[in-house]
């Protein structure tokens, strides 16, 4: 039995289905890749997975621990050890990047506003964060910044990843983290989660492009097409992808040549 | 009036507090308003006589002139059926016992101080905390700063108080102004003498005050040439009474290149009526600026204003209003451009919740003459449900081609994006929607001293999870 299963997942929109039944076993310590095509359900999978109010699950489990993510509000699944960086972070005016981030390490923790001795310590807070910062290219101002508001693209970014080493979470779902990403914010992003990377911490990347791939490596990579997995299969999966883009199952030029920007 | 029920004190007031208002005076004036009452209350004060002519004076205005309709509904007022004056002896008749558990929770969960409790319920006329007063009352006396409560000040400094009082907010003002004119008691009276920095904000709390926040409280605020001074009125702690009328007057002079900040976080029980009047006059290159927070109560009428007076006068307007089940907030605020070069901003914050209603509702004016004058408004509300209301009421007089006058407004709904991105960081639903009503907010929160911002973010989680009156 895998850590995390994901078994036999249908999920809708608007009353359109868009996951046809996807079924995905990762373990931590590994790191897998859903790549597809525009329009395969990749985000679906990643927002569903965390339980977003407008992706009604029709049918499958997802497990965790011994606890179907399904039955699970989005911030429980959270506490459990899930982690969504977005494709498109959210901007919350007027709540601070520390207020959020200690709020979040502190329901991680158990803290609900009674017993303070669960409480992060500023000082701990601080060393949470220090190493991923740097690591980022992120300075303290940031910190002081409200939730995404005003960041640049590769700023959202990596504030994503940045929570994510703070979180410390079991395991990630990487949505389009590449995705409007200079080359610089790339390698800093890439360098922090392969620094991450360890028997605790199991990663999903979805992506459109392999471009993400070279820098950090898969353990396996499954093809989503038409919002059922395709094919799966070690890093060379990734390769021939590469080569020949996902013409085999859509209209689309392969990846090779493609461009590289912001994604859809 | 005509024959309309008692005053209303809080339609679901003892389903939230489980409290019926116990009739346990010490004593009281009749009920109603006549000359008699008037003249005593003078009398009790032992007030020189032009003061009470003023009252009487303002007494008739009052009776002449009627409520204001464009506004909130005040129909159910009943003039008649109020205590104008109730002298205040210690703790008011009333007991701690006697206090709602609900406000009892509300201040544990603040982490209001035992002897502030009592004050804010009521229970004990001062704040029992003089030893802070005294020094901080030397250092004030040695820089010639008058703070003191309205009745000592006309007591002890008649000239400087004949001088300005009523020169702001004219008894003909307004109906509620006449009113408070006639039967004001308390307040606080601030003079600032010329260049005199005072550096620490003050605040009612540490004035020893028998009749503090009294339903007719009237301020009077003096900020000598090149002098600075922030006022702060109010707590966020609720302010429990069993009056049902509160009608403040507040009048404020800023002399030239002075500055005076008035911060106000109130937040009364949901019984009382706030119909407020609040007003400054600045001069050359002075600056006003109010900040005012708006959560308790049932109606609130509310519009600070800055009558800019001399070239270079600057005023803004700084407002946040939350409404919940029952409660109207209507408030806002008013700038009038008398002279040129003349620039002030209204920034107004709403929440509505639970079928609550917040109107903002302000006035630009420019008078002939005031050339170059810049103004800038701008109202947000957010919606907290399907059911709550926000309306604007932006209004803008302007007799002057050669203004720059902007105006700004937005409604919005806490958003299922928002929710979600916070939600998946682990942080549960209730606490996501205070974070971005926290958030909405902390324009106004950040220009608050650090504990009142402390105390209005908690203070913003309890009215979320509707546990606050």
């Amino acid at each position: 039995m895998a850590d995390f299963e994901i078994r036999d997942l249908r999920v809708s929109v608007e009353g359109r289905e868009i996951l046809k039944g996807v079924s995905l076993d990762l373990n931590r310590g590994e790191v897998h890749a859903v790549m597809g095509p525009n329009g395969s359900g990749k985000s679906t999978l990643s927002y569903a997975l965390m339980g977003h109010p407008s992706y009604q699950v029709t049918a499958g489990q997802v497990w965790l621990k011994g606890q179907d993510l399904l039955q699970l509000a989005p911030d429980e699944r959270a506490r459990l050890g899930v982690y969504l960086a977005f494709q498109y972070p959210t901007v919350v005016p007027g709540v601070s990047m520390r207020n959020f981030l200690r709020t979040a390490l502190n329901w991680k923790r158990g803290y609900d506003g009674k017993d303070r001795s669960k409480a992060v310590s500023p000082r701990e807070f601080q060393s949470l964060l220090t190493g991923p910062m740097q690591q980022l290219r992120m300075d303290s101002t940031f910190l002081s910044r409200y939730v995404n508001d005003g960041f640049s693209g590769g700023e959202k970014k990596r504030a994503e990843i940045l929570q994510m080493a703070a979180l410390k979470p079991e395991i990630a779902i990487l949505d389009e983290t590449d995705s409007g990403l200079d080359i610089d914010s790339i390698r800093y992003v890439s360098e922090t989660i392969n620094g991450m990377r360890g028997p605790d911490l199991g990663v999903l990347i979805i992506t459109h492009y392999t471009r993400i791939l070279q820098f950090i490596k898969p353990d396996y990579v499954h093809v989503l097409v038409n919002g059922q997995i395709v094919r799966s299969g070690g890093p060379e999966v990734a390769d021939e992808l590469e080569r020949t883009g996902y013409s085999e199952w859509a209209d689309e030029p392969a990846l090779a040549g493609a461009d590289l920007g912001e994604v859809s | 009036m005509a024959v309309v029920p008692q005053i209303n004190v809080g339609e679901d007031y003892r389903e939230k507090y489980g409290f019926y208002d116990p009739e346990k005076y010490v004593f009281k004036a009749k009920k109603g308003l006549s000359e008699e009452v008037v003249k005593e209350i003078s009398w009790m004060k032992g007030e020189p006589e032009w003061m009470t002519k003023f009252r009487l004076r303002s007494l008739g205005i009052f009776q002449r002139k009627p409520l204001p309709t464009w506004g909130a509904d005040l129909s159910r007022i009943d003039f008649d059926n109020i205590y104008y004056y109730v002298k205040a002896t210690e703790g008011q008749g009333k007991s701690w016992d006697e206090v709602p558990d609900q406000i009892k929770r509300t201040f544990d969960r603040l982490g209001v101080p035992e002897a502030e409790r009592k004050f804010l319920a009521g229970v004990a006329a001062q704040y029992e905390s003089e030893v802070v007063y005294h020094s901080l009352h030397q250092e004030l006396e040695k820089k010639g700063v008058i703070f003191l409560d309205t009745d000592t000040a006309l007591r002890e400094h008649p000239d400087i108080f004949k001088e300005h009082f009523g020169t702001v907010v004219p008894p003909a003002d307004n109906k509620l102004a006449a009113l408070n004119s006639a039967v004001w008691s308390g307040g606080s009276f601030i003079y600032v003498p010329p260049g005199v920095r005072v550096d620490i904000p003050l605040q009612a709390y540490f004035r020893i005050n028998a009749e503090n926040m009294g339903q007719f409280e009237r301020t009077l605020i003096i900020c000598d040439e090149g002098s600075f001074v922030h006022y702060i009125e109010g707590c966020t702690a609720p302010i429990y009474t069993t009056d049902s009328l509160h009608s403040a007057v507040v009048e404020i002079i800023v002399k030239k290149g002075a500055r005076c900040r008035y911060t106000t976080i109130q937040n009364w029980s949901t019984n009382v009526y706030n119909l407020v009047t609040k007003r400054a006059m600045a001069f050359e290159n002075a600056t006003m600026e109010w900040v005012d927070g708006n959560l308790g109560s049932q109606i609130t009428m509310k519009y600070p204003s800055v009558y800019l007076m001399e070239p270079g006068a600057k005023g803004d307007v700084l407002s946040i209003a939350f409404a919940g089940k029952g409660q109207h907030q209507d408030a806002g605020g008013k700038m009038v451009h008398v002279a040129p070069h003349t620039t002030s901003t209204i920034t107004s914050k709403s929440i509505s919740k639970a079928g609550g209603r917040t109107s903002y509702r302000g006035l630009v004016k420019v008078h002939p003459g005031s050339h170059h004058v810049k103004s800038f408004v701008k109202c947000d509300a957010l919606l907290l449900d399907d059911r709550s209301i926000s309306d604007t009421y932006p209004y803008i007089e302007c007799d002057e081609p050669q203004v720059n006058i902007g105006h700004e407004a937005t409604v919005s709904k806490v958003s299922d994006e928002q929710l979600f991105y916070l939600m998946s960081r682990g942080i549960p639903q209730a606490e996501a929607e205070t974070m971005i009503v926290n958030g909405f907010i902390e324009p106004f929160t950040k220009e608050l001293p650090l504990e009142y911002a402390v105390e209005l973010n908690r203070l913003i989680q309890l009215e979320m999870e509707g546990s606050v009156g």
